[in-house]
């Protein structure tokens, strides 16, 4: 096959997808019912509502103390359960890392739970969890933890292939042993990295520990339920800025700490 | 990392005589073979003998298993069947604890350096200690008096003195390199592996780690084996050049007796390859 040949052959190819995902598009819409034109009609009488609705008077300002204290319990929980399921997370990576494992079938099924874990939704494991343990903290603690550790099992492990099989085969080759080698030639590489990912997970907690909250009836996710029963559209509002604020803040400083770090 | 094939001669003990040979002779290979996948022989029947001081090249073309026969020597890569005698004893069949304890008296150079980049010079350098401790020892960073004053007198004989608490991202190529030889000197080996070690670098640099290296094999009488692409190189450095082409050994002797048509042999595969494609 010559060259041309071969590109014309990609660019058919090319074109070829882009058909298939519009006929995908267009057959789904058909099959749902769902009208793409009405949906994109609808967005400026959305934006119009929240303006309207969703902005915090001075009656739903009255709520803020309670608001504060509510995400702070958020807050502290993403947090908890994010760094302790970094750390456990961090030693079944290495485990199935391919520069640092110890060997193969540890490290298929450290892969393998972590796959298991992070594939099933945090709502699901949330649905779970609240029949074995009932609608308390300890709940969101544990559905939060087993989703953050089956992702950052994933990064981790990444992070540790890209960054250090060099300086692993360095130590292996001088006679170290295996946890020096971890700790010495696999950590100080690595750590910004998983911090950063770390961040990210607490971020991504706090927006998840509102939806289970909303299952478990803790945190600010109970504030929400709260108050959207009660059509009190103004608390809602405050309610969801406080949230964006606070995840903008996480990350400002997890940017900072990473600068600072690096 | 288990042994594909396994042995099918029992692992001899090394007797009187073989001992007194060893006294000179830092390593022995024989019969070394090696395939990955237990089909294609990378490694093909190689026997090598090492002396002490002595400062030996291994020339071959791209893919001739010059890595793979290296990272033989001290187990990196498990051979598939044949004994190493290293310093007299026989490490093929060594448990991974008394493998540990050998390998600290192999000091090993890479062509990427392979240094913590985060870490400094000095804790790189130290990290070369490691074979010697206890695994909280290392994690922790103590270390002796005597060793941190043996990095820094590695680290001024390879004029690295102004460079110590430098992080190693900071530094050049040939400095890199440096601090990989520094690394591997604070094991107090009796053997260096180097894997090509100037393959990264510029002519001035490489001229540099080279002349270390030559001059590590003259005056501390370890015994250096380097992989090299250049010939030229090869020739001018070596006590002793072998060539490998495809895993076989086709050329083990003085520089001086190497001539155009071993060359030939040698790169003879690659230099073919180029012509058909
Ligand atoms: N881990 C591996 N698995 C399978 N095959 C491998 C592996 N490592 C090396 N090989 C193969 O073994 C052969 C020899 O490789 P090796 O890296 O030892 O060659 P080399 O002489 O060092 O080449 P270069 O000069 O390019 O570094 C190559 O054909 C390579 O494809
Ligand atoms: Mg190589």
């Amino acid at each position: 096959m010559t060259t041309t040949n071969f590109l014309r052959m990609k660019k058919w190819k090319m074109t070829g997808i882009i058909i298939l995902l519009l006929a995908i598009t267009y057959g789904s819409s058909m099959i749902t019912d769902f009208d793409v034109m009405k949906g994109i009609k609808s967005i400026p009488g959305t934006i119009a509502w929240i303006a309207t609705n969703l902005i915090p008077d001075a009656a739903a300002m009255e709520n803020l103390p309670k608001v504060l204290s509510r995400l702070w319990e958020t807050i502290i929980l993403s947090v908890i359960a994010s760094t302790t399921a970094a750390v456990c997370a961090f030693f079944f990576a290495i485990f199935g890392s391919k520069t640092t494992q110890i060997n193969r079938i540890l490290a298929f099924s450290t892969r393998l739970i972590a796959s298991v874990f992070r594939n099933i939704p945090v709502v699901a494991w949330a649905l779970v969890l609240v029949i074995s343990f009932g609608h308390n903290v300890v709940t969101g603690y544990f559905a939060l933890f087993i989703s953050t550790f089956g992702t950052l099992v994933r990064m981790f492990m990444e992070t540790i292939d890209e960054a250090s099989a060099d300086g692993v085969e360095a130590l292996n080759a001088t006679g170290a042993t295996y946890f020096q080698m971890v700790f010495k030639g696999v950590l100080p590489d690595t750590m910004p990295q998983m911090l950063s990912w770390l961040f990210y997970m607490i971020e991504t907690n706090i927006r998840s520990a509102t939806l289970i909250g909303l299952l478990t009836g803790t945190g600010i996710g109970y504030l929400f339920d709260l108050h959207y029963k009660r059509l009190d559209y103004g608390t809602l509002g405050l309610i969801t800025l406080s949230i964006i604020v606070v995840v903008i803040a996480i990350e400002f400083t997890s940017n900072k700490v990473r600068r600072m770090i690096l | 990392m288990m042994s594909t094939i396994t042995l099918d001669r029992p692992t001899e003990q090394v007797t009187s005589k073989e001992a007194s040979i060893a006294a000179q002779t830092v390593l022995e290979l024989r019969n070394i073979e090696k395939s990955y996948d237990m089909k294609t022989l990378i490694i093909k029947d190689i026997d090598l003998q090492l002396k002490q001081g002595e400062f030996v090249s291994i020339i071959g073309p791209s893919g001739a298993g010059k890595s793979t026969l290296l990272r033989c020597i001290n187990r990196m890569i498990e051979p598939s069947s044949g004994d190493i005698i290293f310093d007299g004893t026989n490490i093929t069949q060594l448990s991974k604890s008394a493998l540990r304890k050998q390998r600290t008296k192999i000091g090993m150079v890479f062509q990427h350096y392979n240094l913590v980049s985060r870490l400094t010079v000095f804790e790189n350098v130290l990290h070369g200690r490691f074979g010697y401790k206890s695994t909280l020892q290392g994690i922790l960073g103590l270390y002796t008096e005597e060793e941190k004053m043996l990095a820094l007198s590695i680290l001024e004989k390879l004029g690295m003195k102004d460079h110590v608490y430098k992080r190693c991202d900071q530094l050049s190529g040939g400095q890199k390199q440096r601090v990989g030889i520094a690394r591997a000197l604070v094991q107090q080996p009796k053997l260096l592996l180097c894997d090509e070690p100037i393959a990264s670098l510029d002519p001035n640099s490489s001229k540099v780690i080279m002349d270390h290296l030559k001059e590590i094999s003259q005056s501390m009488g370890i015994t250096v084996l380097v992989n090299l692409h250049q010939v030229d190189v090869a020739l001018k450095y070596s006590d002793r050049i072998i060539g490998l082409n495809r895993g076989s050994k086709l050329f083990d002797d003085l520089p001086k007796r190497l001539s155009q048509m071993d060359i030939r042999n040698i790169y003879g595969a690659e230099v073919d390859e180029l012509i058909f494609e």
